[in-house]
């Protein structure tokens, strides 16, 4: 700590630094403050936090580095959309291409890809830390509710961006997931009681998921509208609600 | 950090709050930048997988969905799609939505707590893990034609058929299941009657109702196991 002082001191003490910046940061109470709410980005945070609340043992920190991560994939995932297209004809080639070819390609990819699966990881653990300290009890039960929701569309986009690299391993994958949907009461064409509503392979809810009665272009363009656009859209707004909800609701919970 | 006191007002409130800025804010930051090496790094080292070119004349053996649907796809050795696909994540969804409305414990808010609290802990818990178990099973454990395989067997295509399953005899089954509903939801209310008057009819039944359909998933899959029984309930329309 002591070495660390000293180096910050040699750092901001020169000319040179003088030079840039005009004057220092003094830690005061006033400046503490300001720090967070004259920041566009840090007055997402109150500007005064109950202490336990900015514990790692309390809140694993989990539901931040699963904001963290969606910001990160966000990044990397418009990245992506540069080199890829959603045509059946190009995306498989346009997979092989940022594998071997593109600039960093197969890193850009490997970490919108495990990034996607560590956020899946990391939402279930901050359902479970949500769980475990009673925090969706009162008054914070509907942020719970937004809370379900989001940790269904974190699986949703995550099971749509698999199709996208048209793949035997995506292909079949979503045949698997949406083949559930034949089975759906009432709604799809081999679920119990369909034939109440007629359900036929052509007008039922699987067909509605994919555009098609087989996984084809149709299927691999819904896929890519509703990773890229809809779902995103749809989760960044119940992320805002999410976070202004925990505030609204007094803060991080803790004992009373 | 030291930081300057200042003069309070007049009025001296309790409070055990502490400034955003450094701290908290300092271990967001230091947060980010360990998971962004950290998924950096495992990007570095390992490749994302991608496979042949996608065709639908030729299936993939086994076919496995993404891993985190895996538990659902596994229960579909024990029960039909439109239970294991459809109906059971949708009990699943809506019990976790309804879960702050049907624990009206108001012990262990806020804090880590397993006394106050050894109902809805231990439920949750033990959901939480099933889930993952499956997962589990589903992923590691799972081969060619979804036969089952230790972790220490290699997956090849002759493994022994499996023996042949019978659905229980339709009465059988409707008094079984039944019978399992009716108990499941009154023994507990006549045993533990402080628990159901606190809850009142409409929130205990709820309760018991997705507690019991829970244990119910696990009891059919040791029904499957243990006495290769394939649906308790078997009717033209609809079989459990
Ligand atoms: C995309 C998914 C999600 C994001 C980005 C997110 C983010 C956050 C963040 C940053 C917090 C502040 C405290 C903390 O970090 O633990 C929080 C609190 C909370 N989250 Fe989430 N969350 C998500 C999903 C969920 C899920 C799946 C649930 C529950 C089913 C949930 C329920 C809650 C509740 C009840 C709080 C208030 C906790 C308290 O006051 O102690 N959230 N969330």
């Amino acid at each position: 700590m002591k070495l660390i002082l000293d180096l910050i001191k040699k750092i901001t003490g020169n000319e040179i630094w003088k030079s840039v910046f005009r004057h220092g940061y003094t830690d005061t109470p006033r400046n503490r403050v300001l720090q967070i709410i004259s920041n566009v980005w840090l007055h997402l945070h109150p500007a005064k936090v109950r202490e336990h609340g900015t514990k790692i043992r309390f809140t694993w920190c989990m539901g931040g580095i699963t904001f963290f991560i969606f910001l990160f994939e966000t990044i990397t995932g418009i990245l992506l959309m540069f080199y890829y297209v959603p045509d059946v004809n190009r995306a498989y080639a346009d997979m092989v291409d940022l594998m071997y070819v593109v600039p960093f390609g197969r890193f850009l990819r490997n970490s919108h890809r495990w990034g996607a699966h560590a956020m899946v990881i990391t939402v279930s653990i901050h359902m479970l830390r949500v769980f475990l300290t009673g925090s969706y009890k009162p008054p914070r039960q509907f942020n719970w509710v937004v809370g379900v929701i989001l940790l269904v569309l974190t699986l949703l986009l995550s099971f749509t961006g698999y199709l996208l690299p048209w793949d035997q391993l995506g292909y079949w994958a979503i045949t698997v997931g949406t083949n559930m949907a034949r089975a759906t009461p009432f709604l799809g064409h081999e679920g119990p009681f369909s034939y109440i509503l007629g359900m036929k392979p052509d007008n039922d809810v699987r067909f509605a998921l994919l555009g098609g009665t087989v996984i084809e272009a149709p299927a691999l363009l819904r896929a890519y509208v509703w990773h890229c656009i809809a779902i995103p859209i749809i989760g960044g707004a119940l992320m805002m609600l999410h976070f202004w909800r925990v505030r609204k609701d007094g803060g991080i919970s803790g004992p009373l | 950090m030291e930081v300057m006191e200042e003069k309070r007002g007049v009025i001296e409130f309790k409070d055990d709050k502490v400034f955003a800025w450094p701290t908290l804010v300092a271990k967001e930051f230091l947060a980010a930048i360990l998971v962004t090496v950290g998924l950096l790094f495992y990007s570095y080292v390992v490749d994302a997988p991608l496979r042949e070119l996608s065709n639908p004349g030729q299936a993939e053996n086994p076919a496995k969905a993404p891993w985190y649907f895996l538990g659902l796809q596994e229960a579909l050795v024990y029960f039909d799609p439109w239970f294991a696909g459809v109906v059971l994540p949708s009990i699943i969804i809506v019990g976790l939505i309804l879960i702050p409305y049907l624990d009206i414990n108001p012990k262990g808010n806020g804090y880590y707590s397993f006394k106050d609290r050894k109902f809805a802990v231990t439920t949750f818990v033990f959901g939480y893990v099933f889930w993952y178990v499956l997962i589990y099973i589903g992923t590691a454990l799972r081969g060619p034609f979804w036969a089952f395989f230790w972790p220490w067997e290699k997956w090849t295509h002759d493994f022994p058929t499996p023996p042949p399953l019978h659905n229980l005899p339709l009465p059988l089954g409707i008094v079984l299941l039944g019978g399992f509903y009716t108990a499941g939801l009154i023994l507990p209310a006549l045993m533990k009657r402080d628990f159901f008057m606190k809850l009142g009819v409409i929130r205990y039944a709820i309760t018991m109702g997705l507690l019991l359909t829970m244990i119910g998933t696990v009891i059919k899959m040791v029904f499957r196991l243990a006495f290769n029984v394939r649906y308790i309930i078997a009717t033209p329309w609809i079989n459990i």
